[in-house]
Order: C-alpha cells, then structure tokens, then sequence
C-alpha cells in the first residue's frame, strides 16, 4: 500500500469527492454532515450500462457485483466529463473484517490505475482505523450527526413502506419522503437534529405526518427484504427491486440500516467474547453500541407512542431469535444478522422474504441459501426465495422466481 | 372455453378446454425464439376453428411468457405455481414433482409442507443443456436416448452447468469414448444436477411425478432417475402439458381475441433493448475492411501436379478436424477443415487414404500433430511429432508476422492467448472453464435460432443497433439473448450482440486487459471463429487497433504443425502408409486401473498390431508399469503425512471424528493430539473420492459453493458411517496468524462452514455435532474458551486437561508444519542437483485431496517437475512485504508471499491453483499476476472444479514448461 495517494488538507478545500449512492434516502440526509465540515461531496446517480462495462472492464470479472457496480460507477462518472478529473477525490466504505468487501478500496485504487486515474485520492470511510487521510477526519460530531441521519432514514423508509401500497392518493407517500428527506439534511445542515431530545421531536413529527397520511387499509401480501448491504438497498444493485414489488401489489418492509451498524459494532464484542481481547476495547466498544441502541429506541419508540404501524423489530430481539439457528461468532458479511433478519420479518408478519445476494457471495452461501431449511424448521409459514444479482442475471429470470414465490404468498393470503 | 398458454424457453405449449375442463385441443411445438408471432398464430388457429364467438378465457404462464403478458395486460401465472395447480387437479396423491423444461429445472414438494424450488441463475438448461451435447454428439435428443440403451457405463460428467460438462464430453470423445456410454453419462449428470441443485437436502421419495419435455421424451433420463432416487417415477399423461393446463385451469377472466392479436401485433413492433454501436456503417466501410485482410495472406501451391516432399500437419481441436500438407516452401498443398464429430480417428483415415490415393506423387516426409487429440491421434497413426498447441499456434502466426507481439486464438471449445516477448512465449492466457464463450457458442445459438453459422453472422454484420449483452458465459447468454428478444432485438441485432460479447469475453475475461498497449503493436488473431468478420471487426472496433487475420485463419494450429517438421528437417516420417491404412483398426474398451488406490477409469484404444493407446490415467503407471515416483513431489508427500495423524485407542471409549476438508488439512495434527489427549480416539474420514461427493450432494443447499465445501457433506456422512459418536469440526474465524500479514481470518466458508453442515445435514442429528466457534490464534484464551465448549458436552474435562491438551496441539501443529517444512528444504535441494524445474503449485492446504485437485500434482511430476507447495515456500520468505491489497486471510496471505520469493528463485515457477467460486481468489489472482509479472515471471493459473479431466490443464502446463525451455534456449544463445 505504498503508493497510495493522499487526501490532504489543501485537497479539502478544492476537491469535489464523489460517493457511491447505496441507500438513496439515508445518503440524501446524511451528506449534509460532510458539507457542513467543509467537504465538497456528491452523491453518484449515473446509471445504464456504462457503469457496468465499466466495471466489466476495470474489475476482476469474479469479484462480488457491489464492487463491480460502485468501481463502475465512479470510473463512469470519472470518464462522463461532468467532472474536473484533477479536482476529484472518491470516497468508499471500508467495513474491515473476513468479507472481501474490505478490499474494495484496493480493488478500486487498481482500477483507477488501470484506466489512467491513478492520481485520483481515495478516502476510506472506515470505523476500524484501516486507513488514514491527513485531509480527512470523521470527527465525533460528525459520527453523531451521520447517526441521526441514519435514524431518521431508517424511520421515513420504514413508515413509508408500510403506507405506499395503501395511499389513496397516488403518489402522496413519495411526496411526504421527498418532504421529510429534505426536512431532516436541512435540520442537519443547521447543526440541529442530533441530541436525544430533538431527536425524540423530529422522530415524533415524521411518524405523526406519515399516519396523517390517508390509506386503505386492505390485505395484501407481506414481503421482506433482506440481503447482502449494497444489493439490498441500492436500485442498480438489485434491478429496481423495490420498484416492481410496487407494481405487484404487495406491501414490503426493508429493514434498516441500524440494525447493520449495532451488528459490526456487537461483533467487536462478541469477538472478545469468544476468543478473548483488550478490556479498553471492549468498553470503548460498549459504549458506542449503547449509544446507538439509546437512537434505535428513540425511532422504535415514537412509531410505537404515536402510530399503530408495525413496529420497528429491535436489536436485541432480533439477535434473541436467531439464538438457536447460527452462532453469534458468525460476522463475516452480513453474518447472523441475515439470517436474524429474515426471522424478525417472518415474526412481524412479512413472511415471504426475497433473499438478495451477489453471485458468488461468500457469507450469503452460509447465511442465506445455507439457513433456509433450519429457518423454515422452526417458522414453516417461511416463503424465502434467494436472487444471485450479477452483471448478467436477468431481470426476467429475477422476476420469475420472485413471482412465484409472490404466487404461493398470494395462495397462502386467498386461504 | 378455457385456454392455457405456456411459453416456455424454448417451446411455446397450448390447451384449449372445455366447460367441463376436457381438452379440446392441445399442441407443442419450438418457437425458435419467434414469440409474439407465434402466439398470434396460434390464437389465430384456435379463434378460427375452435370459437365461434371469439373469445374465451385465457392465462399465460412461462418464463418467456412473462413479458408479453405483462405489457399487453393479460392474466399471468407462474409456471411453478401452474404446475401445481395442476397436480393438484390431475394427481392429488403427488409427493414430489421432477420438471425438466428448455432451461429451467424445478423441483415441487407438495405433500407436508409445500416447497418449490427452480434452478439457480447458474446452473444452466436442462433441455438445451440437452440439445448442446446432443450437438457435441452429433445426433439429436431423441437418438442420444437411443444411445444410451446400449450404454455399458458412465463417465463421471461435472453437473453443475452445461459448459463443465461440455469440457468434461469433449476430451472423452477425442480420447474414444464409446458415444452410448457418454450418452448415458450425460443423463446422470443432469440426474445428479437436479438432486444437487435442487433438492437441497429434502429427501425425494413418495409418489413422484416426472413432466417437462426431456422427462418425457427420453426415457433413459427417467430411468436415471428413477434409479439414482430409488423408486419408480410416474410420467403422466399429458405431461408436457401440465404448465398449460393449471394456467387454463386458472384462467377466470374472457377475452376477445381479436382484440388481443391486434394489440399483439402492435406490441411486437416495440424495441427496447439497449444496444450498442453497429459494425459497419455501410457497405463501403466493410469493403475497404475486407480488402485490408484479404492481404494476409499463404500462397497455394497446386497439388495435383506436385511431386516431391511434403509435410503433414493435423490439428485434432476439440470441435474440429484441421489438416494441412505443405510442400518444402511452405506453400499449402492441400487443405482440410472438418467438424470431427466425436471421432477424429475415422476422419483422419478417410484423410491420409484420400491424400495417398489421390496424390500419389506427395511424399510425406514429416508428420506433427496438436490440439485436444494430439495423443490419440499420435499413436493411432504413428505421427512423428505431437506439440502442445501453444507451440503449434505461435510457429505459424511468425510466418504471417515475424514479430508478433501477440496471438489470440478463438477456437470451437477454447481461447488461447499468448503474449510474445523476444520471439518466445512470456504469457499464456487460456480461457477458464466457465467462460467458454468460443465458436461452439455461436454454433449453438445460430442453432437454436434456426440458422446456420454462415448466414447467421453474416446478418450481424450491418445490423443497425447490435444489443448489448455484457461478457459472461454461455449458460448466462442464453437468458441475456432470451430477454432480447423479449425487448424486440431483430436476429441480426442479437447476432451482433453475440459477436461482440465473445470478443469482450476474450479482451476482459481472459486476458483481464482494459487497452491495446497492453498486448503490443503486432497482433494475430486466428483460430475459426475468426472468419466470422463480425467478430473480427468487433475485436478491432473494442480495442481500436488493426489486427492481422491470416487467410488460414481455421487452419493455424495445423499449419504450424506442418511448418514445426518442416523445420525440423525430417527426411522420412513413421506415419502409417497406405497398405498399414487399409488394413487400420480401431477398438475402443473401457478398465477400471487397479494399480493404486485411485482406480481411474481407463479407455484402452487398440489399433492394428495390437498398438494400445490408454488415457483416462492420471499417472504414468497403467503406460510404463512403472511405479510412479514421489520423491519430488511434496503434494503426496503431504498426504502421506496427513493420513498418519489419527488415536487409535483412548481411555474414554469415545470416538471424534474428523471430517478431512478445508481447514482440517492443515489443523488435523493439532485437533488430533489436543483429543488424543483428552483420551479420545480419533478418526478421520478419508481422502475425498467422487463417491464421497456422491454421497453428501442431496444435502448442499448452496449450488454455487465452492467444491471443497460441498464435498464436506460427504465427509461428515462417511464419519457418521464408520461409527464417530461426537464429530468435531468448529466454526473459526480466525486461523493461525501470519506475520507478514494484516490479518489472520479464514475465507467465510472455510471460516463458519459448519453451520451450513448443522443446518442441512438431518444424519447430524444421530450424533454429537460440535461446531462452536473457536480461536486457536490466541493460545491463552483458547484454553479457558475451549474448556467452557466442551464442558457442555463432556462434564468431567477440565481446565487443566484441556491446559495440557492445548500444550500437545499447538506442538503438533509446529511439529507437522516444520516437517513440511523439511520436505520441501528436500525436495528443492534434489530438485537442483538433478536441474529439475521446480513448480510452486500454489493453493491452500486443501488442495492437496485427490479430488480437488484432480492429480494435477501427478501430472505435473509426469512432466519430470519437482513440486513444492505454497506453505512451504512461503515458510521460505523472510521477508514483510507489502502487497497492493488488504492481506487479511491465512492462507491467501502464502500466496503473496510465496510469489515474492519465487520471482527471485532462476528455476522456480508458480503455478495458482483456484478453486471455481472462490471469491477470494478473484483478488489474490490479480495480485499474484502482478506480483510475479512484475518481475518477468509467467503467471499460470488453474481453475479447478468437479471437472475431472486433465486435458486442458495438461496444454496449459505443457506450454508453460515450453516456454521455460525456450527461455533457457535464448539465453543459450545470447
């Protein structure tokens, strides 16, 4: 890693630093975190085939689809001409631990090589202390700020999905996400919005104007998504998956984002557990998962007090169910959580999960394809159906097995 | 009047009936792709014979289906789903439904619990999968069933998607394989495909019924079936139909038919597919190209008045027969250019018979032989010189351009590329088993689409918008193709498309290369597929450079042949002459080799004189009688060392067993002495054989694992057999630590495989399982953790057993990896005074069970190679060095270390073994290319899956000790 270029201080000032879209309605609201501290950043929303020949092009052909899709992204955005190629840095999460995701930094650092960016700086946005940047710091503030704004994602998403296939009026809900995704940057964006007690305020204000928000309420099947990170939230991960269970009458629930940060941080704990470890470590530890699990009541409780919506699935009584099914030490990835995910939906009623992974995923052949029979052991109601996503799997071949696992939700829901 | 519309992938099926759900009227038939139009046809039938008013109700159903229902606002049903509501109709008693379609295989249980289950994005067509190597064989479904009546046995075939089996197919044919015998292999492996990639653990048994076209039609499928399952299946009446059926059966809303044909029919004219740049922009465009090539040019010399010497070059390809006589200019005197259809031998006797008898004034002097046949084909006829393709292929691209700089040659079945550096082979790029996107590729699809190759490719050439449909391998094409057509793409757009995904396949899948710089100035591009001018134009419009296309463009590897002799001099050629050749016989039968342990199924060719050519063999043993050697090979010297890591008596009269895979290759001293000191027997299971696959594949919930990993369901079945009472296998994140490296885990399926193995495996429930996590990376900690695992099965260990347990494990461990460490410091040292090259034959510990790694250690000492293994090397590197990626696991961190030494070592080569599925390898083959490419050294890859042929593999190592010797011949020279 020695020729690595750095983000320096003088950089911050000039450079625009570009940032992969994974989850649309969280990054909307936390990039203002970054632009408040004096970062120039944008998020990436080209799309098409370009991102992926790029990708094709610059990234070993076998690596995992979230890394061919992002590297893609950027290199297509780098060669689009929409940018000042010598005044752009990139930024890319670094998770740390077993899962190839943590090479994506080199991977795309390669890339860029490869296609005549070398020069372009990387930041890695990591929690591990991985890398390091002189220009770029995530401050205590700034991670306290980015929190909030993950809540508040995770909640309008939550809300949202359980109004949209119900609103009377077209389009209303999208419009109160737009609404509120604003709302909540500009809140951020003024240094407010971010201590328990406005947080406690916002969080009641979302929920009250969602269930202000007129709905027919009839029955329609529940479904669940879960997945690898990248390929379960982003649109060009999973070919708009979210978009045609619109057009199929059912309602989805996506869990959030939460759930996946109080996992990497538990993980540290749970790794002291077994294997033993540093005592500082594991309070400094316990102290940021208390932190965030203090955010994720602050969201569970305002849907609770003030809406009859399902609520939000906990942490801990995520974690609790899948206590029997796979062992806690299980991290790499999306680990145990996957697996805790699909339970908690079925145990919430969404019972017909579609499953996303990239082909050729590591932890999801354990997780996913590998829990499938111990999960519907114990929840027979289960209809699971896993999707590989990869450059070339079709959206038909897709949608065909998700009809079917649509069909029998629909059997199941008819009596 | 009810109507059921199944639209398949390759067949569009129809049901008409009546009030009283009789069938009226039902027909079957391809579609060739032609979707739309065909359904208006039949709409058009059955409105005007069977409906007098024109309507009736109707459902659509099938994967194609899709699409044209969805837009045109008709009522859809699942194909899945419609097959069970068929059943449920026609057969209520159904335990399990087996359907078999043009690409899609599915599975239903239907009693206890409703499960149903299609293939995987990967796992390929089982009809087309049938059609393709009906093709390979020459013949079509129905006579393949006909075949494999007479059928004696069954090769092992790779099932997990049509193009392993294809490599597995192809090489057995050249090697003379009897055609009923493969036929009836061929229906195992799609047996063995559906079990494995389907079932996923759940038993098949009860009441099960067989529909889908190949269920019906070929009944040797269903016998297959019928005996790998135990039971006897049912084919029901009508059961091509049963997806039409439930999809009539559930139709409930009427419609007009005529107003649903006009909407068709407009539909149909849509386009929405995203396409890329055409060909050509006029016909000018592509005549000043054509002019351009035809330059590349050999001269013909005319046979028929030719007297004197001449040379004979075959090149036996693995879909194609080349043959080519040159005279002492190398002018071509006679040209041939065959499909060799699953024979090659008969082909080349019609040859030599014609050319003895027709020019009998053509003294043939020298005789070379290459390609996929090259051995056969050698001994069969007596034929002076056999070279390695590579070889063949770089001989004749220096006739057309002295200095190449490049050669990238696209055959039927594989793709080489070789980079040339001061007139020899530096780099060789094969295309990996899985992307076998080559000529047989269009062949099938132009098939399939109902033309022939020719006319086929030429409709490309000027098609306005090519459609875009990325790089990958055959199996995904076909759905990428399928959605196409869904979107509208004419057939010269998508044979565009076609033509222009081989090439991005080539350019970035094999030879992993984003510009032109990379390959130099001077490229060659031959090989058949070649003369296609789409994809010869697509080659130069995606790299933006001019190409050299020879005229023989089909014929190089042979005509290399025939130059490499006649540079040779020879003077007079063993090759079998006319009174031999009519008098030539050919038997083919089959052994099995009970010279060791391995047993491999050997094809025994008798010719005339009682000549024998063997193959099948993985060592040289069944040929020279001889026992085969093994002191240079650290491959076999390690598992003789492992299997010697096993307590035979213990205090406790309690057996743990071991299940020998993945991690355990290398922890087995470890987890052996810290048990046989808590007074535990010990056993293991044996190395892994393709019964021990056999025997765990129904449990594999995850068809795209790596190997390695599937095969420990078989090892846990073989524990539980030979009578473990606790078997132990823990999850671990973490591995032993290196360190060079940042970090110490395992890959996650080695790391938590055992989960998968708890949750599918119902044998486990018989005995104790103990899977917990487990950190042997901290010996302080592992005590007092292990001490509380155990504890919950055995009350009476306790810390300071396990303390003392612990001491003997960690000292085993040190104790066997010094010894490897030992053979290897061995090895080398023979290796260099015997002036052996010294292959590092790099993978992970695990790559040393037989049957992941096929012999290939084996075969590689055939070729008088000392072998040494990546641990050991590098156990050799003093040195920290710091790679251009996050080295974060064990064993992949050997790899970088291992390349940096051997970059350094004048005799030694590393060789990259690579598991198919292994995600991990996708970074470190990179890197490790880098790392020793950086510093002049060539970098060969293997990829390495349930195929158990050697024969590309043998090219691939043949070429790069070629290129050693020419190496050390330049230097000579120098």
């Amino acid at each position: 890693m020695s020729n690595v270029v750095e983000f320096t201080k003088q950089m911050k000032k000039e450079y625009t630093i570009l940032v992969p879209d994974m989850a649309p309605v969280h990054f909307k609201i936390i990039m203002p975190v970054f632009i408040q501290e004096g970062y120039h950043v944008e998020l990436l929303d080209n799309q098409g085939s370009g991102v992926v020949n790029s990708g094709l092009k610059y990234v070993h052909n076998d690596t995992c689809y979230p890394a061919l899709l992002v590297i893609g992204q950027m290199i297509d955005a780098l060669n689009s001409g929409r940018y000042d190629v010598k005044k752009v840095a990139l930024m890319i999460t670094q998770t740390g631990g077993g899962c190839r995701a943590s090479n994506y930094i080199h991977l795309l650092r390669k890339a860029l090589v490869k296609a005549g960016y070398g020069y372009i700086p990387v930041i890695s946005l990591n929690m591990s202390g991985l890398e390091k940047n002189s220009g770029f710091k995530l401050t205590l503030g700034m991670l306290r700020k980015a929190i909030a704004g993950m809540v508040y994602g995770d909640l309008i998403m939550h809300l949202a999905n359980q109004c949209r296939p119900y609103e009377i009026d077209k389009g209303s809900t999208d419009a109160m996400v737009d609404d509120l995704t604003k709302q909540c940057a500009a809140t951020l964006n003024a240094n407010k919005g971010y201590s328990i007690k406005q947080m406690k305020e916002l969080c009641k204000d979302i929920v009250k104007k969602f269930a202000s928000l007129q709905l027919a309420k009839t029955t329609k099947p529940k479904v669940g998504i879960v997945g690898e990170i990248y390929v379960k939230y982003a649109p060009l991960g999973n070919n708009n998956l979210e978009k045609f269970l619109q057009t199929q009458d059912v309602e989805y629930m996506v869990p959030g984002l939460m759930g996946f940060a109080l996992f990497k941080v538990d993980n540290r704990l749970e790794d002291i557990k077994l294997y033993g470890g540093n005592m500082a470590k594991k309070a400094a530890c316990k102290l940021l998962f208390d932190y965030l699990e203090k955010m994720e009541g602050v969201m569970a409780d305002a849907v609770k007090k003030y809406s009859s919506f399902v609520p939000i699935g906990r942490y801990a009584h995520t974690k609790e169910l899948v206590k029997d099914i796979v062992g806690y030490g299980f991290k790499m990835g999306e680990g145990w959580l996957l697996t805790a995910e699909i339970m908690e939906l079925c145990d919430q009623g969404y019972e017909n999960v579609v499953c996303t992974q990239p082909f050729g995923c590591l932890p999801n052949h354990i997780n996913g394809k590998g829990m499938i029979r111990k999960i519907t052991n114990v929840m027979p109601n289960a209809n699971i159906v896993a999707i590989d996503y990869d450059p070339s799997a079709t959206k038909v071949n897709q949608e065909n097995r998700i009809k079917l696992m649509l069909s029998i939700a629909k059997e199941k829901l008819n009596g | 009047m009810k109507l059921g519309l199944d639209v398949g992938s390759t067949t569009i099926k129809c049901v008409l009936l009546n009030d009283n759900d009789e069938i009226v009227y039902s027909s079957y038939e391809r579609h060739l792709s032609k979707i739309v139009e065909k359904t208006i046809e039949l709409l058009t039938y059955i409105k005007d014979n069977y409906l007098h008013d024109h309507k009736c109700q109707l459902m659509i159903s099938g994967s194609a289906g899709m699409g044209m229902a969805q837009c045109n606002d008709i009522d859809f049903s699942q194909e899945v789903f419609a097959t069970k509501v068929a059943c449920e109709k026609l057969n209520p008693e159904t335990d399990v439904v087996i359907e078999l379609g043009g690409e899609d295989a599915k599975i239903l249980f239907i009693s206890n619990h409703l499960e149903v289950r299609m293939n995987g994005s990967c796992a390929g067509g089982t009809g087309a999968f049938i059609d393709q190597m009906a093709t390979l064989l020459n013949c079509d479904a129905a006579a393949l069933d006909k075949l494999a009546d007479d059928a004696k046995r069954s090769y092992t075939i790779a099932s997990r998607c049509g193009v392993f089996a294809k490599t597995d197919i192809q090489p057995l044919l050249n090697q003379g394989a009897l055609k009923e015998d493969i036929a009836l292999s061929i229906f195992y492996a799609i047996v063995n495909q559906t079990i494995a990639g389907l079932a996923q653990g759940r038993p098949i048994k009860g009441n099960v019924l067989y529909l889908g076209g190949p269920l019906t039609f070929l009944k040797n499928l269903r016998k297959c079936f019928d005996k790998t399952l135990e039971l006897e299946g049912k084919c029901p009446e009508n059961s091509l139909y049963y997806v039409a059926l439930g999809a009539a059966y559930s139709a409930a809303n009427t419609y007009d038919l005529d107003d649903l044909i006009a909407k068709l029919q407009n539909y149909s004219n849509h386009t929405t597919f995203a396409y890329i740049e055409p060909l050509f922009k006029d016909e000018q465009e592509y005549q000043a190209f054509k002019k351009r090539h035809d330059q590349a040019k050999i001269e013909h010399a005319d046979a028929r008045n030719y007297k004197g010497k001449a040379y004979l070059g075959i090149d036996s390809g693995s879909t194609t027969l080349k043959c080519v006589v040159i005279d002492e200019q190398g002018k071509i005197l006679i040209e041939d250019y065959r499909t060799n259809k699953g024979n090659p031998v008969e082909l080349i006797k019609d040859f030599l018979l014609n050319l003895y008898t027709q020019y009998p004034d053509i003294e043939i002097v020298g005789s070379g032989c290459t390609g996929y046949g090259e051995d056969i084909v050698k001994h069969a006829f007596q034929i002076d010189e056999g070279l390695v393709e590579t070889i063949a292929h770089l001989t004749s691209a220096k006739a057309f351009k002295k200095d190449v700089d490049f050669i990238i040659d696209i055959g039927g079945q594989d793709m080489k590329c070789f980079k040339i550096h001061n007139g020899t082979i530096d780099n060789i790029f094969l295309n990996e088993a899985c992307s076998s996107g080559c000529g047989s590729f269009l062949q099938t699809f132009a098939t399939n689409l109902g033309y022939d190759i020719e006319t086929f490719a030429q409709k490309g050439l000027f098609a306005k918008m090519p459609v875009d449909l990325g790089s990958r391998c055959t199996v995904f094409m076909n759905s990428s193709v399928k959605q196409a057509q869904k979107d509208g793409a004419s057939i010269d757009n998508i044979s565009a498309g076609l033509s222009i995904s081989i090439v991005k396949n080539a350019i970035y899948k094999v030879i992993r290369c984003a510009s032109v710089e990379e390959l130099g100035k001077n490229i060659v591009v031959q090989g058949g597929t070649f003369y296609n001018d789409a994809v010869l134009r697509a080659f130069e419009q995606e790299l933006k450079v001019d190409v050299i296309r020879p005229n023989i463009a089909g014929l190089m590897g042979a005509y290399g042949a025939a130059l490499y002799v006649k540079n040779k001099h020879y003077q007079t050629s063993t090759i079998l002459k006319l009174p031999e050749l009519l008098n030539f016989e050919h038997k083919v039968s089959s052994v099995n080799c009970g010279l060791c342990e391995n047993h491999c199924q050997l094809t025994v060719n008798t010719f005339s004189g009682n000549r024998k050519y063997i193959s099948g063999n993985r060592c040289e043993r069944p040929i020279t009688k001889k026992v085969k050697s093994d002191e240079l090979n650290i491959y076999e010297q390690k598992r003789q060392l492992i299997k010697s890591y096993h307590t035979d008596e213990g205090s406790r009269n309690l057996t743990i067993g071991l299940p020998l895979g993945l991690n355990m290759y290398e922890l087995l001293p470890f987890w052996n002495a810290f048990f046989a000191s808590l007074g535990f027997k010990v056993i293991t299971s044996d190395f892994s054989s393709r019964a021990t696959y056999l025997k765990g594949q129904n449990s594999i919930p995850s068809d795209t694992v790596c190997f390695p990993a599937k095969l420990m369901h078989g090892h846990v079945e073989e524990l539980i057999e030979k009578g473990a009472d606790v078997i132990f296998y823990p999850c671990m994140s973490y591995n032993v630590s290196n360190k060079h490296a940042d970090n110490n885990y395992n890959c996650p399926v080695v790391a938590y495989y055992p989960e998968v193995l708890s949750a599918n495996m119902d044998s486990l429930k018989k005995i104790v399982f103990i899977n917990d996590y487990v950190g042997i990376h901290k010996p302080i900690p592992f005590v007092h953790k292990m001490t509380n695992i155990l504890k919950k099965y055995f009350s009476d260990i306790h810390h300071r057993d396990v303390f003392k347990a612990s001491r003997k494990a960690y000292q085993a461990y040190q104790e066997h990896m010094e010894k490897i460490y030992a053979l290897g410091d061995k090895i080398v040292a023979q290796a260099r005074s015997k002036q052996a090259p010294i292959i590092v034959l790099a993978g992970r510990p695990y790559h040393i069970d037989p049957e992941i790694s096929h012999g290939i250690d084996q075969m590689i000492a055939g070729f008088g190679c000392a072998i040494v293994s990546e641990d050991y090397i590098a156990h050799c590197n003093p040195k920290a060095y710091r790679v251009k990626v996050l080295n974060q696991w064990t064993y992949h961190s050997r790899l970088y270390d291992a390349c940096e030494y051997v970059v350094d070592q004048k005799d030694m080569n590393l060789v990259q073994l690579v598991s198919f599925g292994c995600g991990c390898d996708a970074i470190t083959s990179d890197e490790c290319r880098s790392l020793l490419e950086a510093k002049g050294k060539i970098y060969t890859q293997i990829k390495i899956d349930e195929i158990s042929n050697l024969g590309s593999i043998k090219i691939r190592i043949r070429s790069l000790l070629e290129a050693l010797k020419q190496e050390k011949e330049g230097e000579k020279h120098e």
